[in-house]
């Protein structure tokens, strides 16, 4: 499953522009918790969360992950959009809860 | 790719400027993979120093994060001017943070960072003196781990 089909599957909104929604989905992290996403989450993860400030596409980014789904309808500010447009990492949201969200990603990718 | 001689540099951080967080960690991974290192050494150096960066901004003025790789290891100093650590055991106890609630608020502060440096190291010390600053240092060894 790619990001896209992910995006038309969750009827995400996409935030970036101009970021290939391409990229394969291995599977998925939830974690409000910095440390605890660096620590624990995969290369090629979707990471759903609610932060929202800049520091979530340095992680991303290191981490190798596909793209970061932000839940509750939460939006971030334009310079992480920036940011996320300039390393490549799709940022999507949803008004769904990261429960909805990991329970359909997980269904769908029937790890 | 084979290392001849040692590959050194090193980041000044600034204490509080979140908007450049991982910048200095990103350099030095972009620097190990274009060495060749296997994942897992890019892997555990990244989260090692990206740690060791958040702890400067977070708690310090300033500090600078210094590299240092070898045909044998990659060594990592973080060296800061900050507050210093009066107990730290305490704060090598995962969950134990004297972060401030809005950084908590950010998803930092949860406790795991040096925990988290500790764990990705084969080696770790730390040195602080209360008023003066913290000194980590992390090794890695490489073995025969190039890819």
């Amino acid at each position: 499953m790619k990001v896209n089909d992910l995006r038309d599957m969750l009827s995400l909104q996409v935030l970036t522009e101009g970021v290939s929604l391409d990229a394969e989905v291995l599977g998925g992290y939830v974690s409000d918790l910095l440390s605890d996403v660096m620590a624990n989450a995969k290369e090629g993860d979707i990471w759903i969360t609610l932060q929202t400030h800049l520091n979530i596409v340095a992680i991303a980014s290191l981490k190798g992950i596909t793209g970061i789904i932000i839940v509750n309808g939460r939006r971030p500010d334009e310079e992480t959009l920036k940011k996320a447009s300039e390393e490549g990492i799709p940022i999507m949201s949803t008004k769904e809860s990261a429960f909805e969200v990991a329970g359909k990603l997980y269904k769908a990718l029937n790890v | 790719m084979d290392i001849k001689d040692t590959i050194e540099g090193s980041f000044h951080i600034v204490g509080g400027d979140f908007s450049r967080a991982g910048e200095a960690s990103t350099e030095i991974k972009s620097i190990l993979q274009s060495l060749g290192f296997n994942k897992e050494i890019v892997r555990r150096a990244a989260i090692a120093t990206f740690e060791a960066e958040m702890n400067i901004i977070i708690f310090t003025t300033a500090g600078i994060l210094r590299y240092e790789i070898t045909p044998e290891r990659i060594k990592i100093i973080a060296q800061d001017m900050g507050p210093g650590i009066e107990d730290i055991k305490l704060a090598m106890q995962e969950g134990y943070s004297t972060a401030p609630d809005w950084v908590r608020e950010m998803g930092w502060g949860s406790g795991m960072g040096l925990p988290n440096m500790k764990k990705n190291s084969d080696e770790f010390k730390i040195d602080s003196v209360v008023g003066e600053g913290t000194t980590v240092e992390m090794v890695i060894y490489l073995d025969n781990t190039h890819s």
